[in-house]
């Protein structure tokens, strides 16, 4: 083999072997996401103007625009169906809601079986609405099932806390 | 009873991390960059030593991109939110060490040694069943947290394993260090390896439970916390294990790294600069109490000291002296700044343990001050990647267990690098992924499997176990 082949390939090979670090480099780069920052009053006056231009628009909806954007069957107000606040109801509005026996909770359960923060419901990017256990005594229940994740809630189905039972509700 | 906090009428805005992608395809791009790479080098090799292309080219190239593809299926399949540059830094390191040891194969000189035997078919070997350990971690260990499960378990393991090859009949005396143990029909491992990453598991699991008494039951005394006595005690017990290690069985580099794992998690567990003083007073201690009775450990610190001198001796033929650290420092110098290239240097000069503990001198010798910082910078980028998924992972466990698993990498990296440049003395430690060397390989495989399984949970966007809204959604109000 010719020395300037040879002398070719070893210059190329660091050439190379730089250009992967130098790659490498870029995919950390990229990767470095950042934050997004997301204008809800923004997007609440655009989804109103939106509303506006569609004169059909069903008037539940119309109120609720935030949590509701454009998903139809998005729940608009958790109900508490069973316990010592039965009939309680709170609007849906794109904020967490704290459930527990703590007094700064959003739901402030009178309940010696609640924790005293025991689980909290909140919206994913996606508006699906998320219930999860706040590493509770007794655990949460959606449906029959005792919650080890944060689990998406479907409209209606009950999640059981102590002897209160709220739901998602249109 | 019940109360709403946010008045609809104020404007929100929410910031939150920005969704990340997957990036498994990013994954595979760099990885067939770090194939090609190793396949570049390996024909380089074979037109410098023979003129002509190797005959196992295709067979190399063809098996290293093999457990490349599984190793990203499996990744793919089982940790798809995994950080994309693990895999692919870590493909090319072994790739670049299956090279070098095949180049090191054909040396004449290596050759005619009385214990010559191929080592890269081996290699091969051993990067498949790494690959396998890879997948098996991946796929069995669907969380990192049942780790914490067993964090005293994992204690007794590894001082099992620390302990073995002191057990009679079973460990092997390999070179005046005793870190081997003989498995009948196997060959001999080195446990040492496999104690890294379980006992990573133990001090992450332990400092999770108790770092909030050492970071804050303390007295402060000249600008320094003063730990309490009782919270000393395991940091003691681990010196202590170290030194036994230094002392009977002359590993110089396992006692620093579990020493040096332990403080590190210490540190970023407690956040106290204190503990980083007091291990280094402690290393240091026990270092120079222990060299001054050890004569293996002399000998070491001699060579470093002096390592023309020491090769004189050696030359002269007197018992025990090494040539070794002198011929790495002259393979280094002949390198110069690019390198002869691949397959032209006299490393082979080093003859034994010269693709095991001192490969890092022929890449030095090959690919000059260049190469060897691209290597080096690859460590790096690992690193890197293990503090960077320390960062993003939500629990504490995994937080820990990440930095520790990555420091004692990193660790490694310097013990083994620096003893061979000679800014330390030399242990018997091997270069991650390149050097030749079954329980490394399979034990690193097995430490980024992990690294890759946390980096997953901690990347994957909610809601998932780790996914914590109060991190990601961050309500900010504006009047």
């Amino acid at each position: 083999m010719s020395e300037l082949t040879l002398t070719v390939m070893r210059l190329g090979f660091l050439a190379v072997l730089w250009l992967f670090v130098i790659v490498a480099v870029q995919v950390i780069r990229s990767d470095l996401f950042g934050t997004r920052v997301t204008q809800r009053g923004a997007r609440r006056d655009a989804g109103r103007a939106q509303q506006s231009q569609r004169q059909q628009a069903p008037p539940q909806q119309r109120q609720q625009p935030a949590a509701g954007r454009q998903r139809r069957n998005a729940p608009t107000k958790l109900v508490v169906s069973e316990g010592t606040l039965t009939g309680t109801t709170v609007a849906l509005q794109g904020q967490t809601i704290s459930l527990g026996r703590a007094h700064d909770s959003t739901i402030v359960l009178d309940d010696d079986y609640a924790s005293s923060r025991h689980a909290r419901i909140y919206p994913d990017r996606d508006g699906q609405w998320i219930v999860e256990d706040l590493g509770s005594t007794n655990g949460t229940y959606l449906d029959r099932s005792r919650l080890t994740t944060p689990t998406p809630i479907p409209l209606g189905a009950p999640i059981r806390i102590g002897k209160t039972v709220i739901e998602l509700r249109k | 009873m019940s109360s709403t906090t946010n008045s609809p009428t104020h404007h929100t805005s929410t910031i939150g991390a920005i969704g990340a992608p997957s990036r498994r395809n990013t994954e595979l791009a760099m990885l067939v960059f770090a194939v090609v790479i190793p396949v570049f080098a390996y024909a380089n090799v074979g037109l410098a030593i023979n003129d002509s292309v190797p005959p196992g080219l295709l067979s190399y190239g063809c098996g290293l991109g093999l457990l490349a593809a599984i190793g990203h299926l499996v990744v793919r399949k089982f940790a798809p939110y995994a950080d994309p540059l693990l895999l692919p830094l870590a493909t090319l390191l072994n790739g670049l060490g299956l090279v070098v040891i095949w180049r090191l194969d054909q040396s004449k000189l290596l050759q005619s040694l009385p214990n010559y035997v191929e080592a890269a078919p081996r290699q091969l070997l051993y990067t498949a069943l790494g690959i396998a350990m890879f997948s098996a971690v991946l796929i069995f260990l669907k969380d990192h947290r049942v780790l914490q499960r067993y964090t005293y378990i994992s204690m007794f393991a590894a001082l099992v394993l620390l302990l073995l090859p002191l057990v009679p009949g079973l460990g092997a005396n390999i070179y005046g260090a005793k870190i081997w143990i003989r498995v009948p029909g196997l060959g001999s491992l080195q446990p040492g390896e496999f104690a890294k990453i379980i006992l990573a598991v133990f001090f992450a699991g332990y400092l999770m439970v108790k770092r909030d008494a050492l970071a804050l039951a303390s007295r402060r005394v000249m600008g320094l916390y003063l730990p309490r006595g009782r919270d000393l005690g395991p940091i003691i017990v681990v010196w202590g294990i170290s030194i036994l290690i230094l002392v009977f069985e002359t590993d110089l580099g396992t006692s620093l790294l579990f020493f040096g794992m332990f403080v590190i998690m210490l540190y970023v567990a407690t956040e106290r600069t204190s503990w980083i003083v007091f291990g280094l007073l402690m290393s240091a201690a026990g270092a120079v109490g222990v060299a001054s009775f050890e004569p293996h450990v002399q000998q070491r610190v001699q060579a470093w000291l002096d390592p023309l001198g020491e090769y004189k001796l050696s030359q002269q033929g007197v018992f025990g002296h090494s040539e070794q650290s002198m011929q790495a420092l002259w393979a280094f110098g002949s390198g110069g700044t690019l390198g002869s290239g691949l397959g032209q240097g006299h490393s082979d000069l080093i003859r034994f343990a010269a693709n095991s503990d001192f490969i890092l001198a022929t890449f030095g010798e090959e690919l000059g001050l260049a190469g060897l910082m691209a290597i080096l910078l690859l460590y790096g980028l690992i690193v890197e990647r293990g503090v960077r998924t320390a960062l993003a992972a939500r629990d504490p466990f995994g937080k820990l267990l990440a930095i520790g698993l990555s420091g004692a990498f990193a660790l490694q990296v310097f013990v083994v690098a620096g003893g061979v440049m000679g800014l330390i003395p030399l242990t018997g430690m091997t270069m991650p992924f390149l050097a030749y060397g079954g329980s490394s390989v399979l034990a690193n495989w097995a430490l980024i499997g992990i690294l890759i399984r946390i980096s997953d949970t901690a990347r994957r966007p909610a809601p998932t176990p780790a996914g914590n809204p109060d991190a990601e959604m961050t309500q900010v109000v504006r009047p």
